[in-house]
């Protein structure tokens, strides 16, 4: 079944009572139980929440996982993924990582004794020449953030095959829509479900799916004991958003395709980061690998007094931190999503204080274009 | 204020925009910004939402805190406060702790570094004898989840303060309502919201509540950059429980003693744990250091036959995990709340296979009765 469809099938075999179509919101903390030792399925919504599940069983269809796992925010299901490892372990990471995921690795689980080897992803020999005795792990996003590298997810597991690694690989940025990490053989994809997956900028939330059966349980242990799952209502409003995953995809991409060449060619603009133009170096392996090349676009403007000036003048597009939804979002990562990069980290990839990134939505693309030309020229 | 009034009016009920007598729920993930140089107190929902923040401030001040942060579930406001501690710290540790909690310390934390001595924390010389160089922090439950066995938390603070290390305490049995933890010297509260500060059965939430400004930001970083805060909705939810706080507790504390008074009478009940009663050993520093004795107590019966037929036929009790509802849930703590635990160490504690805990709802407590009679048989 194709992507588009199973997406929009999730959480419709739910309700057997009514037939209703969609999974009931399941606001409760508790479930009776039928008798001593005898379970519904359901004991405490911690530990499970048919609303909840029915998100955690659609998005592991979609990425042809064992099993999905649904937290409360993105970097509440990165925290539960990184204590499946222990003091003295070292994981390889995406060097222009999301800033959140950074402030995680750097700020807390160094704390207890895990340790972060920051290499170019999209480079296997740079992944390949990080490795330690130590190394448990390679933490990839799939396409990073903000300067959108694509890696090579088939290579880095052949490495990480070879020497019993665990490949993590953050998808939020294409969704399974556009790419299966899984497929191409990471252990555990992860997402903040946020941005695509929810879709509409009104949620907050993190899922993760998992190939080994296995693995799936310990990831379940974690998840159960920390408790920081996903509400209901939350969980609904994210699985409602995955239906419509295929359509915004769709037209988010083709706007965004059009709004690159637009700003690729405008004499203000220094420089478009965007994987859909043929210049961009992972432009080949992206459309080997990739059903297209999702929606996020970075660029450099000539001088850094515009920066304010577009942020501050767009008027469809809003000065805001996030990405993925319905809605044209535009930040200035220096400031705000990759503020807790180091500096010099931050100069070295490029990170700096002309570039912004744009997220682009499902208005009509002439209306997005004039937006930018207006807060560019005006 | 008094606190019925400051469960209606303690945190911000009014929207200021529209003049709505109850704070919006803000279903939403990030906020457009209007300056380059000064962000706005919110730019992304995981780390501020005005709904969650409603919720947050009406409970520090129920606490007398200065600061609290609502998360997803009472084990999200535990594990992601144990993460200020760092590698090599030791806590001490009430041994009959929530089997949920224990799991976090001897599994997780414990595998990052972070050790616990588990005593019986209703000797204030067990805990003190527990305490070495490198102990960080006390970490209490009173009453207790099952056996409601109750420490003195004034002397608990006492000794903390004595070897400049923190307290924490668990205070989900009583709410601030009943018990106020930080104003007798505690540092921090922790809340299964779930249970009676919601009180509906129908959320999973979790609190942190501090008195020191410095200590609050470090849950608040932690918070943040783990995002395990409460989603809006769920935060709105439980706004709306709070109100009925007062009205619902004295109901069931109320409806409690009825079914205590008629317990103590039947020839099948061995045992009662509820420090309400004169006969409880922790009963007086209880009344000293709370208002109440709850509606939460648990009870043991003469044979396993009869445990299990009074859980399997009560009717109005609903047998579950959980507690602190509208409606009463009656629980086997062997098989459930401390299934984690290991059975020897179960066994030691007291939890055994005919220990039964009620949490008393608002039904009738004549109802409950029959109930109950029924059931036991």
């Amino acid at each position: 079944m194709n992507i588009a469809t199973q997406a929009v099938q999730i959480g419709l075999e739910w309700d057997t009572r009514t037939g209703a179509v969609t999974v009931p919101i399941y606001q409760t903390a508790t479930f009776r139980h039928p008798g001593l030792g005898q379970s519904t399925g359901y004991d405490y919504s911690r530990s499970g929440n048919p609303t909840r599940q029915a998100l955690e069983d659609g998005i592991a269809r979609l990425d042809g996982a064992a099993r999905g796992f649904a937290y409360s925010s993105g970097m509440a299901a990165i925290a539960n993924l990184l204590l499946l490892f222990k003091s003295g372990d070292h994981l390889i990471v995406t060097e222009d990582l999301y800033g959140g995921t950074c402030r995680l690795f750097d700020k807390i689980f160094t704390q207890y004794g895990l340790s972060f080897s920051y290499v170019d992803t999209s480079d296997i020999t740079a992944v390949t020449a990080a490795l330690q005795p130590s190394t448990r792990a390679v933490f990839v996003e799939t396409l990073t953030n903000p300067l959108l590298k694509f890696a090579d997810l088939r290579a880095i597991s052949a490495f990480c095959t070879g020497n019993d690694l665990l490949l993590i690989a953050d998808n939020t940025f294409l969704t399974p829509y556009l790419l299966r990490p899984l497929d191409m053989g990471a252990d555990i994809a992860v997402y903040s479900a946020t941005k695509y997956l929810a879709g509409h900028n009104d949620t907050v939330a993190g899922v993760v799916t998992v190939k080994d059966p296995l693995l799936a349980e310990k990831v379940y242990f974690h998840q159960n004991s920390v408790g920081a799952v996903l509400g209901p209502q939350d969980a609904w409003l994210t699985t409602r958003g995955i239906k419509t995953l295929g359509v915004r995809m769709d037209r988010q991409q083709e706007n965004a395709g059009q709004i690159a060449e637009w700003l690729a060619a405008h004499p203000r603009i220094t420089r478009v980061y965007y994987p859909g133009l043929p210049g961009h170096p992972d432009h080949a392996l992206m459309k080997r690998d990739a059903g297209g090349f999702g929606a996020m676009i970075a660029f450099e403007v000539d001088r850094h007094e515009l920066v304010e000036q577009i942020l501050l003048k767009t008027r469809l597009i809003s000065f805001a931190e996030s990405l993925g939804g319905v809605e044209s979002l535009i930040t200035f990562p220096e400031v705000q999503t990759h503020a807790d990069i180091p500096p010099e980290i931050r100069a070295r990839l490029g990170i700096n204080n002309v570039l912004l990134r744009l997220s682009v939505g499902i208005e009509d693309c002439r209306d997005l274009i004039e937006d930018l030309r207006q807060a560019l020229e005006g | 204020m008094k606190r019925a009034t400051q469960l209606i009016h303690g945190g911000p009920t009014v929207d200021l925009q529209t003049g709505a007598l109850g704070v919006p729920i803000y279903q939403i993930s990030t906020y457009r910004q209007t300056s380059v140089d000064h962000f706005s107190k919110y730019d992304y929902a995981r780390g501020d939402n005005p709904t969650r923040e409603a919720l947050e401030d009406t409970i520090a001040v129920l606490e007398g805190g200065t600061r609290c942060l609502a998360f997803a579930s009472g084990m999200a406001a535990i594990a992601t406060t144990l993460m200020i501690f760092s590698p090599g710290d030791h806590l001490v540790v009430c041994d009959d702790v929530y089997g949920g909690a224990y799991r976090v310390l001897s599994t997780i934390f414990s595998r990052m570094g972070v050790s616990s001595t588990f005593v019986d924390a209703t000797d204030l010389t067990a805990i003190e004898a527990a305490i070495r160089p490198e102990t960080k922090g006390i970490y209490l439950e009173t009453p207790s989840n099952p056996l409601l066995k109750v420490t003195d938390l004034r002397g608990a603070a006492e000794i903390a303060r004595r070897h400049n290390i923190i307290t924490l305490v668990d205070n989900t049995f009583m709410t601030p309502y009943l018990q106020r933890p930080l104003e007798l010297g505690c540092d921090i509260v922790l809340h299964s919201g779930t249970k009676f500060i919601n009180g509906h059965s129908d959320v999973l939430c979790g609190f942190a509540v501090v008195r020191d400004k410095e200590l609050g930001q470090r849950i608040r970083y932690i918070q943040n950059a783990f995002g395990t805060g409460l989603g809006p909705q769920d935060s709105f939810l439980t706004l709306r429980g709070v109100k009925t706080l007062k009205v619902r507790m004295d109901q069931s504390q109320q409806n409690t003693h009825a079914v205590i008074a008629w317990l103590q009478q039947h020839p099948r009940v061995t045992a009662i744990h509820y420090p309400g009663l004169p006969e409880h050993p922790g009963y007086t520093i209880h009344a000293a250091q709370s208002d109440g004795p709850g509606a939460v107590f648990s009870f043991e019966l003469d044979s396993y036959e009869t445990t299990k037929r009074l859980l399997e036929n009560s009717h109005l009790a609903a047998f579950a995990v959980s507690l602190g509802g509208v409606e009463s849930i009656i629980s086997y703590p062997a098989k459930m709340s401390h299934a984690s635990v290991p059975k020897e160490e179960r066994e030691r504690k007291g939890i055994t296979d005919t220990l039964v805990r009620l949490s008393v709802g608002l039904e009738d407590p004549d109802d409950l009765i029959d109930d109950l009679r029924q059931a036991i048989g």
